[in-house]
């Protein structure tokens, strides 16, 4: 007990800096897989054949294979297959490989609980719009997008929690995010060897954050209950 | 000169004629009701009048302006139908309010949309706004809603919903309002309140075509009652004739098979 006492500030501190690498990636799949899962969504619906049947194709092969695969693929493959490790070596490359894959991949999982939201606003809505004069612009914005927002809100948290846990499959490829700081105690790192605790204390910051966002998220949604 | 004028109007799904040749024309201030079974044609009719569905054929003219012409290329354009849909307000079955705004938002928010294509929207924002807002009050306790108008959608009964959207179809003045089969998602009670609404509309000389299955309704309020079936005008005329003696046999079929439910 003492002795973990004693290793605990180092730990916190690699821990820390860790869980600072698990945040970015978190924050920068998220702000690139919104976006780019609406245009997901839209090439999916789209009325252009050949668009919306590649696009599903797409979609179905990143969704039917796991996420640890496209890392190591999109990671090594560069590298290995065309003799040009595009991604550069070190952590800057490995942050990089590791937020393509995780943004093309929760894009795609966003995209089809958009359509499915997009797709269940009765069309009823639209029509009313379209009588009313507005533009379809005008229709998207001020009628069926907070519609939208309503019936995704409680898919998407889902998923935003599932993501949270799945920033540790970059350890993968040896990103120093949460998961890679505890396990270096296993081995020996910063003069402490042998330790598991610190494994422990990794799940503790897990549950911190998914708790916070399960909080923020169930507040959104208590905002949205104004209509139904 | 006519305020509406259709003609031969023809649309089809796919293989199906669900409009064949349908020609009519209305005054100002009068009241066409259009009655027929199910699967005649009705909706279909009024989404054509909306450009919510485009005729294979035919044309229409509001105050003698061509609106649509199947035969003329330049008035087929899709480019202005949002503008030309303005001309015709449409009341739906199924209300459709916007479920995020309240009663008087669902009637001003199309207002305020066009209001942005004032030139001087800019430098006049509040006072359109003002403008808009009054009205919208006004209409709404016209629809028997004051005391409603801050409340959502879902706060309200089917026949207050009913009477928000028809205050939000008349928010935008157009030259005829349509009605689809208004009632027909309400129970009797609730029926009466919005065939009430209608009534005094029709009283103020409301240019108002009106899908139903409320013939004693269609009687009294209208000067004039189509019957269709199988996409084609039956007969048409005053309603103590359509209703009362009808001439053609499948309209004498038709409204027995009401006198009996
Ligand atoms: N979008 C569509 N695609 C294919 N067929 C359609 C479509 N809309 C309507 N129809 C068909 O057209 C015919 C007429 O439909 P419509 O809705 O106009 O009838 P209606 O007179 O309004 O009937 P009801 O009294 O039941 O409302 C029906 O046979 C219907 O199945
Ligand atoms: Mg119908």
């Amino acid at each position: 007990m003492d002795l973990i006492l004693q290793q605990m500030p180092v730990v916190l501190k690699s821990l820390n800096e860790g869980f600072l690498q698990t945040l970015k990636l978190f924050f920068v799949t998220g702000l690139g897989a919104f976006p780019l899962g609406l245009v997901i969504a839209f090439g999916s619906m789209s009325r252009f054949k050949p668009l919306s049947v590649l696009t599903r194709f797409v979609v179905w092969v990143v969704r039917g294979t796991p996420l640890m695969i496209q890392l190591l693929i999109i990671y090594y493959f560069p590298g290995m297959v065309l003799h040009n490790n595009v991604w550069g070596s070190g952590e800057t490359g490995r942050f990089t490989a590791s937020a393509i894959a995780f943004i093309f991949n929760y894009a795609c999982y966003f995209s089809e609980i958009y359509r499915g939201g997009i797709q269940s606003i009765p069309r009823g809505q639209q029509e009313a719009g379209m009588v009313l004069g507005m533009t379809r612009s005008q229709i998207f914005f001020k009628v069926t997008l907070l519609q939208v927002i309503k019936r995704i809100v409680p898919p998407m948290s889902n998923e935003i929690i599932t993501l949270v846990k799945d920033t540790a499959l970059a350890r993968i490829i040896a990103l120093q995010e949460l998961i890679w700081a505890g396990q270096a105690f296993l081995k020996g790192s910063h003069g402490i060897a042998g330790a598991i605790w610190p494994l422990f204390f990794t799940a503790v910051y897990y549950l911190a954050f998914t708790g916070v966002m399960t909080l923020v998220l169930g507040r959104l949604e208590k905002r949205l209950d104004y209509f139904r | 000169m006519a305020i509406l004028d259709v003609k031969d109007i023809r649309k089809s799904f796919g293989q199906t004629e669900v409009l064949k040749d349908i020609s009519f024309s209305l005054e100002r201030g009068q009241v066409v009701s259009v009655i027929g079974s199910s699967g005649s044609g009705k909706t279909t009719l009024l989404r054509c009048l909306n450009f919510l569905e485009r005729p294979d054929g035919g044309s229409i003219a509001v105050n003698g302006q061509v609106l649509f012409d199947a035969a003329d290329p330049a008035a087929r354009r899709e480019a202005d139908i949002r503008r030309k849909r303005l001309h015709f307000g449409l009341v739906f079955q199924s209300f459709n309010l916007f479920p995020q705004y309240t009663a008087l938002q669902n009637v001003t928010l199309a207002g305020r949309l066009l209001a942005k294509e004032d030139p001087d929207y800019k430098t006049r924002k509040k006072e359109l706004f003002a403008r808009i807002d009054g009205e919208a009050r006004q209409l709404l306790a016209q629809m028997g809603l004051s005391d409603r108008m801050d409340n959502y959608p879902h706060q309200l009964s089917g026949g207050q919903q009913q009477r928000v959207a028809i205050a939000r179809a008349l928010a935008l003045q157009p030259d005829i309002l349509c009605f689809d089969e208004p009632t027909s998602a309400l129970d009797p009670e609730l029926t009466q309140e919005v065939l009430r609404v209608i009534r005094q509309l029709a009283q103020r000389q409301t240019t108002m075509i009106i899908v139903t299955h409320e013939m004693a309704f269609a009687r009294d309020v209208s000067t004039q009652v189509i019957f269709m079936d199988g996409g084609v005008v039956v007969e048409s005329g005053p309603p103590e004739q359509v209703i009362g003696a009808p001439t053609q046999e499948r309209t004498r079929r038709f409204l027995d098979s009401y006198n009996q439910a």
